[in-house]
């Protein structure tokens, strides 16, 4: 076996299908006025589009359909999240999404029918895991207490401030476990707003302590962290489709400067010292897509399988290293306009640098991706 | 014609066994690994004599058509060929100039005459080929080239100087751009082409000691050198237009190759396996963090492109910039293979620092050479930077 291994690409019609419609979508409900007019709102996205786009199904694509939802996978999520992030749109759809794909996968069975079909309404929910700043470490201390309360503290807990439900990640019996939690049983207080580098989106600490978790609240079982261990790579899927749309439009903000923008009596784009690593920054977007299409080509219902880690890892190592150099690019090329407010590359620097942290940054998972290649 | 899918798979099977059967062994000298190594008459003797052999047996030039030397059926079973010599491992189809670039190019432009002159003797490997485009003074800048063809009655006068021609030494016939007019509004317009003969009084080559240490390419001086006006392909002017379809080939854009393995592959897979006892700080290599994240990400950029490769065909997947894979393909790969072959080198530690004739450099040095010759690709076929010019003028459309 090669170590380039599995390079399979599949595209279907309904992947072709909502990568039509959730362009167009995103488009026309989110132009970059429309971005920035959230950039400092609470909530950081228009209520009014995230209905659509529930009434669109986009909360169901990957939920099966005894739960409302439409059973076509979290392959057919990539190109709507692709297209999220071409267009900058921030809604709760990915951590939605994911608290989904969690919870579907930590062998529950039925009983989550009612919380999966609220998903599938959009409902928003997310996932609260990390206690640190470190994905590395798995360990856990929020943990649920002799009394049934659970003690303890998640941080950068996206969409906090809108999440009907909260999926929270905790230690019981030696094992993680899955509480969930409902946005109306924290106590008031319980979210502390973070500021965040990238203003299109939102997250907060949220404070668990003296939450009561009933027993069937609580999904424990050998199935809980292979999940979780899913959820991991998933989030980190779409973290990099987001990212991979993000810095298409990246490109095309420097290359409509480059054509219009000129110096010395020349447009700028004719310098090779900012044409070159233009098409860098094409290559490396055409490296995102690939590797993002490849992974939804390879993502199952069941436990994600090696070549699937494999693809997962490379396609966030690759999609938001990609954005970073976009967008590092893009204010740099933009001359004194890009050190401003105004010009729309802070947007991508400033997103590029959220979801570089999240799910991992590109160091995190070419480290798991040398173990995974190369100890075989 | 279409093929079935059994007949495919029959087919593989046949070729396997002839492979397997007819691999020649090791010859006891180095074999080039690209038709731009072979050095020696030794060398071009034996790829000869492969080549001729692989052609025999009915599997060279299968697309091509019959009358001409060729199978004359689909370029499937061809792709099956070239699969099943990497796979096996075999000597290279050497006569590249020929099978991949001057033949296609007469198939689809040529006329009868041209055909029935030149296209078997390209298969056989009894015609060898060379491509004069480059000149000392003009070589990113093609179009600037100055080489003079002049018309005589019958015949050109042929005077100047071309650079860089591979096998120049061993080519029999020459696909040549020249200046007939000096006089044109546009430089472009003053060039001509022509598939000249080699063996004319006035054609004279001295080979060129490469990077490498060995031979391969030379320079070719024409001093009042007389060749058939009919060797003109087209007519006088359509030198650029013609040059830029070679070019087409020569990059992988076009389709009309002949086929046959025109070079090894080395694989990561090569490179790691080489490294087995070598050791960094007293421990594996292959365990050093640091040296880990460098091959991930030389894997990584393999199989973006090997991805890439089956993107390009899925039409919702390319919307953006349609062009963008094609066209980048050259230059990316080029560029990965010159920093797999560094790395290969810096991974051997201090005996990274031997050559080729060194008693104890690793594999023969395999792996020096093989940096060194990498750069035949990120120069060769037009430099990576006019690549990334091109890719950045026709695929994002920034200006010149
Ligand atoms: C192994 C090998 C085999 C070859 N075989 C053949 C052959 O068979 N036949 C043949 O005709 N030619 C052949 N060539 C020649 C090859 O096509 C030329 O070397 C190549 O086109 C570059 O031209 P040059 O050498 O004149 O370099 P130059 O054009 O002088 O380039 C020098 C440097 O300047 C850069 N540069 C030039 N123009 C630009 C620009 N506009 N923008 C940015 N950078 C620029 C180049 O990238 C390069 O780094 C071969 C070359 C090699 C290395």
């Amino acid at each position: 076996m090669s170590v380039v291994g599995n390079t399979a690409l599949q595209f279907s019609e309904e992947q072709a299908m909502l990568l039509d419609v959730a362009r167009e979508f995103c488009r026309d409900k989110s132009p970059i006025s429309s971005v920035r007019a959230q950039l400092e709102s609470a909530a950081g996205f228009d209520q009014a589009v995230w209905d659509e786009m529930v009434a669109l199904g986009w909360t169901g694509i990957a939920l099966p359909e005894s739960c409302g939802g439409s059973g076509m996978g979290v392959a057919t999520v990539v190109p709507v999240v692709e297209s999220m992030g071409r267009a900058m749109l921030g809604t709760p759809l990915i951590s939605t999404t994911l608290a989904g794909q969690l919870l579907l996968r930590s062998g529950a069975g039925d009983s989550l029918e009612p919380v999966l079909a609220d998903i599938a309404a959009g409902s928003p929910a997310s996932v609260a895991l990390l206690e640190n700043g470190d994905w590395g470490d798995e360990r856990l201390s929020c943990h649920v207490d002799s009394n049934g309360q659970l003690q303890g503290t998640k941080k950068y807990v996206v969409n906090a401030a809108v999440a009907a439900l909260f999926v929270v990640v905790v230690e019981h019996e030696g094992a993680p476990a899955l509480a969930l939690v409902r946005a109306q049983e924290l106590p008031a207080g319980a979210i502390s707003p973070c500021t965040l580098i990238d203003q299109t989106r939102r997250a907060g600490n949220v404070d668990f302590s003296g939450v009561a978790v009933p027993r069937e609240a609580l999904i424990t079982g050998s199935a809980v962290a292979s999940a979780l261990r899913d959820f991991r790579l998933l989030g980190a899927l779409l973290l990099a489709a987001e990212s991979t749309g993000s810095a298409a439009s990246c490109l095309d903000t420097v290359v409509d400067y480059l054509k219009t923008r000129k110096q010395f009596g020349k447009l700028i784009g004719s310098y090779q010292a900012l044409k070159h690593p233009t098409v860098e920054i094409l290559n490396a977007v055409d490296s995102s897509r690939s590797f993002i299409y490849h992974a939804a080509s390879l993502v199952t219902e069941g436990p994600l399988d090696k070549d699937t880690e494999i693809a997962c890892r490379m396609a966030k190592a690759q999609a938001t290293d990609t954005l970073l150099y976009a967008g590092d690019r893009a204010v740099q090329f933009h001359g004194g306009m890009g050190f401003t407010w105004e010009c729309d590359a802070q947007l991508y620097i400033r997103r590029a640098q959220w979801a570089q942290q999240q799910f991992g940054d590109a160091q995190h998972h070419r480290k798991r991706l040398a173990s995974l290649l190369l100890d075989s | 014609m279409s093929a079935s899918e059994q007949e495919l798979q029959e087919f593989r099977a046949e070729v396997s066994a002839w492979m397997q059967e007819n691999n020649p062994a090791d010859p006891g000298f180095l074999l080039p690994q690209t038709f731009m190594e072979v050095s020696d008459d030794q060398q071009l003797e034996f790829l000869r004599e492969w080549q001729h052999k692989v052609w025999a047996a009915g599997y060279l030039g299968m697309a091509w058509p019959r009358e001409y030397g060729g199978g004359g059926v689909d370029a499937k079973f061809q792709s099956i060929v070239d699969r099943e010599m990497r796979r096996h491992a075999v000597p290279i189809c050497f006569n590249v100039i020929g099978l991949g670039w001057a033949g296609p190019l007469i198939n689809d432009i040529g006329s009868e005459e041209e055909k029935a002159k030149y296209l078997k003797g390209i298969l056989t490997a009894e015609d060898i080929w060379c491509q004069g485009f480059s000149e000392p003074d003009n070589g990113s800048d093609l179009g600037n080239a100055q080489t003079r063809a002049v018309r005589d009655g019958d015949e050109y006068v042929l005077n100047g100087q071309k650079i860089w021609t591979t096998m120049g030494n061993f080519a029999k016939y020459m696909i040549l751009l020249a200046r007939t007019n000096t006089e044109t509004a546009r430089k472009y317009d003053g060039l001509s082409y022509f598939l000249s003969p080699m063996h004319v009084p006035g054609i004279d080559t001295r080979p060129i000691r490469k990077i490498t240490g060995e031979f391969g390419f030379t320079e070719t001086f024409f001093t009042d050198a007389r060749i058939p006006a009919d060797c003109l392909m087209g007519e006088e002017g359509q030198g650029w237009r013609i040059a830029m379809q070679t070019l087409q080939y020569e990059r992988g854009a076009e389709a009309g190759n002949a086929g046959g393995l025109a070079m090894v592959r080395v694989t990561i897979d090569d490179m790691i396996e080489q490294l087995a006892d070598v050791t960094r700080d007293g421990e594996p290599v292959l365990r050093d963090p640091i040296m880990r994240d460098q091959l991930v990400q030389a894997i990584m950029e393999e199989k973006a492109l090997a991805i890439g490769d089956k993107r390009a065909h899925i039409g919702p997947l390319t919307t953006d910039y349609p062009g963008s894979l094609p066209l980048s393909r050259k230059l990316r790969a080029s560029e990965m293979t010159r920093h797999m072959r560094k790395l290969a080198i810096n991974l051997q530690g201090a005996a990274g620092g031997l050559y080729v004739g060194d008693d104890e450099v690793r594999q023969g040095g395999f792996w020096q050479r093989a940096y060194f010759n990498s750069f035949s690709a990120t120069i060769g076929g037009g430099t990576s930077q006019v690549q990334a010019n091109i890719v950045g003028e026709h695929v994002l459309g920034l200006p010149k």
